[in-house]
């Protein structure tokens, strides 16, 4: 995912062109009121909302296709089965990777890591061994390294950030070296929207031969990714933030890396045979899919990212930069409104604190204005103690937002100062 | 949903210029609370004459429903023997979470204010953190209090 270029002078005469009105016709839950205001939804970054194709293909084929999948020799199981592996294929094309075989479906970013966790890293870790992450990770991003840790006696490095919320390269440069069994690291940074130039770090982490883990959970949704471009070994990601459903995400795995991978969990579907003496485990990508998968939610992925391509990554990342500009701008207008994160390269996510008005009320009162946006510590502890705040509002914007939303959501802003201070 | 139900103006005052903010030193006893979903975080303190709590002050961050509502008890269990803050916490949680429990001016005073956080149930553990940990410093009991 590059940063797309900046926003033109007049982003709104460009957003136009974007024809927003005809993409909004597709999501059927924006056209609501809340509170009896229209909904402003701008709490993307928990979870982005559905185009009806989304809906219809996961509605279609629980109507029309249903069955379990593999080894179904009937009709039903046929299409299911083609359903699901076809999704999986357009999950490949989408982050261009080599081989459909390394694409896993999980339950979603936080099952993927804890499966690298614990089948690629667990199995050699030993005390004294050191895995590096980054100041900025989401929880999903430190508590399966730091279980690891516990259990073996190996060590959880964090390279620090800056002020602005950007990873610090020249202590990750110094913090890197022949302990370090994994880097795993955040593509974009969900409290702050920081980029994080992976590649860079990827380049670093080869040249000491260590292997990369990369959190696209806030990437993958605003610009185009490619696993073999980026040079990671690990790219994990979840259905629900790119506009599909719930309940089913990635793990994509460099395939030698994944072939000489023990089995994370057993059960039906990653098995080749089964006696009580021995059982040998099934191909890539079963191996690591036991039990009956989220079929539904992969026809749904499937979907989401068949839309996406519609529009075209490009053209999202555009879109979103000039969106983020204009709330940077509409926001720091604001009297006694601070952003939190401010580096020159982020996602369309605007964290911030106002005056001495803690966050919590912030949501309350922009809820009864129709606005939705996140308060709290967004699963990222680290990242509020590091800048000494306990909670930030968060307003994270997807390509169907509007200036209009922005500006209802500074409205809000304004109405929220006029009621508690 | 009127946001003044939330917001009144006893609630904002109290936000504003919380009463009996600050530690006291020495405590008869004290104890911590935390609302992790928020990250709200105050330490009550308390102090006894006999059975009666003779002075209670709070100290932390929190919304302004936190901070107004730990306000509002420090004003109002001043004086009162535990077994009465005890049934003014069980009053106060009926004002909470039960949409249609009477609100006693009597009983309640300035805490009627709060009647308005049942409408918003996300905020309920807001009013009710302090209460809480109130509970558990009178109870004595040396364990962080949570809402989870």
């Amino acid at each position: 995912m590059n940063a797309a270029s900046p926003a033109s002078p007049d982003a709104r005469i460009a957003a136009t062109s974007f024809d927003v009105t005809a993409i909004r016709r597709d999501f059927p839950i924006l056209h609501q009121q809340v509170h009896d205001q229209p909904l402003a939804y701008l709490d993307n970054a928990a979870s982005s909302q559905r185009p009806q194709s989304v809906i219809d293909a996961i509605s279609g084929y629980y109507s029309h296709d249903h069955s379990n999948i593999h080894r179904g020799v009937h009709t039903l199981s046929q299409r299911a089965t083609d359903a699901y592996e076809g999704a999986r294929e357009k999950v490949r094309s989408f982050i261009n990777a080599a081989d459909t075989k390394e694409i896993i479906f999980v339950r979603g970013t936080t099952e993927a890591v804890n499966l690298v966790a614990q089948s690629f890293v667990r199995p050699g870790l030993k005390a004294g061994d050191e895995i590096l992450i980054s100041a900025l990770e989401h929880h999903a991003n430190i508590v399966p390294w730091q279980l690891l840790c516990e259990l073996t006696g190996a060590v959880l490095k964090v390279i620090p950030i800056s002020t602005a919320g950007e990873v610090d390269f020249d202590a990750f440069r110094k913090l890197i070296g022949p302990r370090t069994k994994l880097l795993a690291l955040a593509h974009v940074s969900n409290a702050l929207g920081t980029i994080v130039p992976v590649q860079e770090f990827i380049a670093e982490a080869r040249r000491h031969g260590v292997p990369v883990l990369l959190d696209g959970a806030q990437a993958v949704a605003h610009g185009a990714v490619d696993v073999q471009a980026l040079n990671c070994d690990f790219y994990c990601f979840s259905s629900h933030k790119m506009l599909g459903p719930t309940g089913i995400g990635v793990l994509y795995g460099r395939r030698q890396l994944l072939d000489a991978m023990p089995p994370w969990q057993g059960g039906g579907d990653m098995i080749l045979s089964v006696s009580f003496e021995k059982t040998t485990f099934n191909q890539l990508p079963y191996k690591f899919e036991a039990g009956t998968p989220h079929i539904a939610g992969g026809v749904g992925l499937g979907a989401a990212i068949d839309y996406l391509q519609a529009i075209g990554m490009q053209t999202i990342a555009a879109r979103e930069q000039e969106l983020l500009d204009y709330a940077t701008a509409q926001l720091s207008e604001i009297p006694g409104l601070r952003i939190i994160g401010t580096a020159p390269h982020k996602a369309a996510v605007v964290s911030f604190v106002l005056d001495r008005i803690h966050p919590h009320d912030i949501g309350t009162i922009l809820d009864t204005r129709g606005v939705a946006i996140r308060t709290g510590h967004h699963c990222a502890m680290p990242v509020m103690s590091f800048f000494k705040v306990p909670a930030t509002a968060r307003a994270s914007l997807a390509f169907y937002n509007t200036f209009e939303e922005i500006d209802q959501l500074a409205g809000a802003l304004r109405h929220a100062r006029e009621v508690l201070l | 949903m009127d946001l003044k139900d939330l917001y009144r103006d006893v609630i904002i005052d109290h936000n504003r210029n919380p009463r009996n903010f600050g530690k006291l030193d020495p405590a008869d006893a004290h104890a911590d609370g935390h609302n992790p979903l928020c990250g709200d975080q105050l330490t009550m303190y308390v102090n006894f004459d006999g059975d009666v709590v003779s002075e209670v002050k709070f100290e932390g961050t929190g919304c302004a429903i936190s901070v107004a509502s730990a306000s509002l008890l420090t004003e109002a269990v001043r004086g009162k023997s535990k077994a009465q803050v005890h049934a003014l916490f069980t009053e106060v949680h009926r004002l909470l979470t039960e949409q249609d429990a009477p609100v006693d001016p009597d009983t309640l005073g300035k805490l009627a204010a709060l009647s308005g956080v049942r409408e918003f149930p996300a905020r309920v553990k807001c009013a009710s953190l302090c209460w809480h940990t109130l509970n558990a410093a009178i109870e004595r009991l040396a364990e962080p209090v949570t809402t989870e």
